[in-house]
């Protein structure tokens, strides 16, 4: 039963991952678009395609919060007590980030927009970089059982660093390929062409990040590092290929197809690192079995998960498909 | 900066955390300023689907119109009231580790259930606000019934949780560990049914009088269209109707408190002794053990409580002293209480006058007395639900979970809390003054739009601007895939 909830979990946080990570990412570009003129093409196209998700994209983050503590309540704790710093800032980036958001798509003026503007695009990249360095500490075991771990150290460290980056870098590369299709859907050449530069750069730089965090893994996380090319090894070879299938097919393949491609790639680099430290929770050092909550409490989130499934898979799934379709506009 | 900590460690008692102060500061302020946006998400949006039924029904330009103008504020405040709500589901666990750590196994699952409310609350809201153009008329009012009914689920749930820490149920504890939980007692334990409904009319009478004050104020400005009393109506007509029934709520759960939560319903009546006969003392403050400068109604609270004067209600002395709240908590409490049941009254009386005029005229009250009032109304109502949950939250003191957990036991004892206070009052300072600006631009453009004046009879820019529309032919509408 622990273990089917600890699933539930990792599938939400790759839904986090490629779903939110996709927004993030999106503000990075946006950030990164250039002056009010020269950006504006593709900071309309970054509002036109994320205003109507980016909330209930985001509310896959509350998913995980809520699952995490009802299910692990003291490895929850013990998270909180040592990450208080990162996680702290990356609550203040996502409070930046939606009302920055939300605010821009309703002021028209540019010099206030661009305040909004410029206040989402920064949080686009504190906040996937804390997150992924609180991962990479959870990973290599920064996390006591017990809690109250260096409140520095477990995130500020060559892994740590190296996660967060690959968090950022890996956001700039899904939002970048997803926004170039999108660019083509909508016949727009040169916004395509503008996208898709940035996916080969950020595809290297992602490239570079996980290379990097594999060196820091097999240092910090042996384990986790022998089981990344071990019994995940199928994961791992499926997240480079389809992130590299969706770079090359992205001028040609329909863009359903680039988008599977890229947010496979993305999830199958959450999977494989969810796999990589089964059975274990924190580091190697507490299982999740042994931090599980009581039989009955997970077994009333696995009818939570049941009812998600029932309710919220459709509604989402309706959400898309009216905005792919295009039937859902600003007016 | 030294000398906050220092100022911290003088000012808590000894033994308590330096960290339990600023901790408490920082969930008043940042719950504070989220349940202000929880009653548009939760009514606003009701609001909203009655003016487009009304519009579509009765071929009403201005009733869709304020749908589609409404729908744009819910955007606006639905986006902020996500975010702080995120920051507080972090706070759970960087305030209050000991509070998860230890009963997030039983306090956490209502948590998990909103968050499936929360996910189709976000999705029909998207829906909703970007339907108007393509959606079909009748399918876009469709995509807008789930959102008040997963705000009536999500309040359920998140009420349900905050219920709980008042009257823990449905947890099997061994050695101080939760071995063994009951859902269905954890959720609807003792406090759950009054203080779910009192919270969700709540919603209603918030929303409700806020946006009639916006009204009033643009009447007050001369802009007396039928535009505007469309809006002024909808929204007062609903918040005065759920008012009585608000009070009787509020007695119930007053009596709930006094059969089951004692401590608090002593410090509600700032009682310091045990007894019958006890009066109803309004205003007043605890000084050492005697109330003093209240007017005292004679044997008002037994007779409230318990429907006689013999009623016996316990005061502070029967709280063990280990777990006495203070005299000046005490006093927060007390005066709270009055402030809602004050404030609540004043509603109330509004919305009889409105009443007696409908019911005499068939129109508003003609003294520009009545919309003055109703301007303030939604400043009123507001101070009414803060007041309401400082009487909860402040009346449990020094338990975070009644009887089980003190909060100096569930704050966390990491970092400089002082700092990351600070920095949530200046972040929220900011996202606060942007979300009014924000607001208060979308106004002026649309009092543009209609032509200064105000809303106008159908003319000019008003018909373009109606949803579903014709005129714009870019924007025909498609149905549904
Ligand atoms: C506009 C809103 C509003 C209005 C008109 C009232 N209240 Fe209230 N009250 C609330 C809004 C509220 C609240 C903010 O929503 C609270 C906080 C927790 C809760 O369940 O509801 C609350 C709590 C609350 C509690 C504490 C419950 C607990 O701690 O479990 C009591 C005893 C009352 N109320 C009693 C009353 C009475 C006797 C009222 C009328 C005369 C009244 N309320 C009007
Ligand atoms: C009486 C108390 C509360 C009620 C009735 C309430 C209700 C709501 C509602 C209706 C929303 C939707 C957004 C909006 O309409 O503005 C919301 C957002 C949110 N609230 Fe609260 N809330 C309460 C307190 C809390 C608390 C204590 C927490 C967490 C500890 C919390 C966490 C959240 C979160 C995470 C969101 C964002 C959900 C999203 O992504 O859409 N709320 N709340
Ligand atoms: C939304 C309106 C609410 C307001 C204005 C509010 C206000 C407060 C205040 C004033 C405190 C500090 C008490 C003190 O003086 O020590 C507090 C603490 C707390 N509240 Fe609330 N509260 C609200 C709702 C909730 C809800 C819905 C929950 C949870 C479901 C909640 C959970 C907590 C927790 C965990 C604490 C810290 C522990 C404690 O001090 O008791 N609150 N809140």
């Amino acid at each position: 039963m622990s273990t089917v909830v600890a699933g539930g979990l990792l599938l939400g946080v790759l839904a986090y991952a490629v779903f939110g990570g996709a927004d993030f990412g999106a503000g990075f570009w946006d950030l990164t678009a250039g002056g009010a003129d020269r950006g504006r093409a593709a900071r309309a196209r970054i509002d036109h395609s994320l205003a109507p998700v980016w909330e209930a994209n985001h509310t896959w983050l509350i998913y995980c919060l809520v699952v995490f503590w009802s299910a692990f309540p003291a490895a929850f704790a013990a998270v909180m007590t040592t990450m208080y710093l990162p996680l702290g800032l990356a609550a203040f980036g996502i409070v930046l980030r939606g009302s920055g958001f939300a605010f821009r798509k309703a002021v028209l003026r540019t010099s206030q927009q661009r305040l909004g503007g410029a206040a989402f695009a920064a949080s686009s990249v504190i906040t996937p970089f804390f997150f992924g360095a609180v991962g990479g500490g959870i990973a290599s075991g920064r996390v006591p059982a017990g809690g109250h771990g260096d409140p520095v150290h477990s995130w500020l460290n060559p892994m740590s660093v190296l996660t967060g980056g690959l968090a950022v870098a890996v956001c700039a590369y899904l939002a970048a390929v997803l926004l170039a299709a999108d660019a083509r859907r909508e016949g727009d050449g040169p916004l395509e062409a503008w996208f898709r530069r940035r996916a080969w750069l950020a595809a290297w730089f992602s490239g570079a990040m996980a290379l990097g965090g594999l060196v820091g893994a097999r240092a910090d996380a042996p384990r986790l590092f022998g089981r990344l090319f071990g019994e995940a090894l199928p994961l791992t070879a499926l997240s480079v290929l389809s992130g590299g299938a969706a770079l090359l097919l992205v001028r040609r393949a329909s863009p359903r197809v680039v988008r599977y491609l890229a947010g496979g790639a993305v999830g199958a680099l959450v999977l494989a690192w969810g796999s990589g430290q089964y059975p274990y929770l924190l580091g190697d050092h507490t299982t999740i079995e042994s931090a599980a909550a009581p039989q009955s409490s997970l077994a009333t989130l696995t009818a939570v998960f049941g009812l998600a499934v029932l309710l919220v898979v459709p509604s989402l799934a309706l959400l898309y498909v009216l905005q792919q379709r295009a039937h859902l506009e600003d007016t | 900066m030294s000398a906050v900590p220092e100022l911290v460690r003088q000012l808590v008692t000894d033994g308590d955390p330096a960290q339990l102060l600023p901790a408490r500061e920082q969930m008043a302020f940042t719950l504070g300023f989220h349940i202000v946006l929880v009653p548009f998400g939760v009514a606003f949006t009701f609001l909203m689907l009655v003016a487009n039924y009304r519009g579509i029904r009765r071929g009403d330009a201005h009733a869709l119109l304020l749908a589609e103008r409404w729908s744009k504020v819910s955007a606006v405040l639905f986006a902020v009231g996500a975010v702080s709500g995120t920051v507080l589901s972090f706070e759970l666990g960087l305030l209050w580790p000991g509070l998860m750590g230890r009963f997030g196994a039983a306090y956490g699952l209502p948590f998990a259930v909103e968050g499936i409310f929360f996910f189709l609350e976000a999705i029909f809201v998207a829906i909703y606000i970007y339907g108007w153009r393509r959606l079909s008329p009748w399918a876009h009012f469709w995509s807008g019934v789930p959102v008040p009914l997963s705000g009536l689920g999500g309040t359920a749930s998140v009420v349900a949780a905050n219920a709980w820490m008042n009257q823990p149920g449905g947890i099997t504890l061994r050695d101080g560990r939760v071995v063994d939980v009951d859902p269905m007692g954890v959720f609807l334990n003792g406090a759950f049914w009054y203080e779910a409904l009192h919270m969700f009319l709540a919603a209603y009478v918030v929303a409700g009088f806020v946006v009639a004050g916006v009204y009033a104020a643009g009447m007050l400005k001369g802009r007396l269209d039928r535009y505007h009393r469309l809006g002024f109506l909808i929204s007062f007509t609903t918040a005065a109707l759920v008012m009585p029934v608000q009070i009787f709520v509020g007695d119930v759960a007053a009596r709930e408190v006094f059969a089951h939560e004692p401590a608090k319903f002593a410090a509600i009546e700032a009682l310091p002794t045990t007894g019958t006969n006890v009066p109803e003392v309004l205003g007043g403050v605890l000084d050492h053990g005697q109330v003093r400068y209240g007017i005292p109604i004679p044997s008002g609270a037994s007779i409230l409580s318990g429907f006689s004067p013999s009623t016996r209600i316990s005061g502070l002395d029967a709280v063990p002293a280990a777990v006495r709240p203070p005299d000046h908590l005490v006093n927060i409490v007390h005066l709270s209480f009055d402030v809602m049941v004050g404030s609540a009254f004043a509603l109330l009386g509004l919305g009889a006058w409105f009443g007696w005029a409908w019911w005499r005229r068939r129109d508003l009250p003609a003294s520009r007395w009545f919309l003055r009032a109703a301007m303030w109304a939604g400043a009123i109502a507001v101070v009414c639900l803060e007041s309401g949950w400082v009487v909860t939250e402040v009346g449990r003191q020094p338990w975070t979970v009644v009887g089980l957990l003190l909060t100096r036991d569930a704050v966390t004892t990491e970092g400089n809390m002082w700092a990351f206070f600070a920095g949530a009052v200046a972040i929220y300072a900011a996202v606060g003054a942007a979300a009014v600006l924000v607001l208060r631009i979308m106004r002026r453009r649309w009092a543009a739009a209609d032509g200064g004046g105000g809303g106008g009879d159908g003319g000019g820019g008003d018909v373009v601007g109606v949803p579903y529309g014709p005129g714009d032919e870019s924007s025909s509408r498609t149905a549904l895939p």
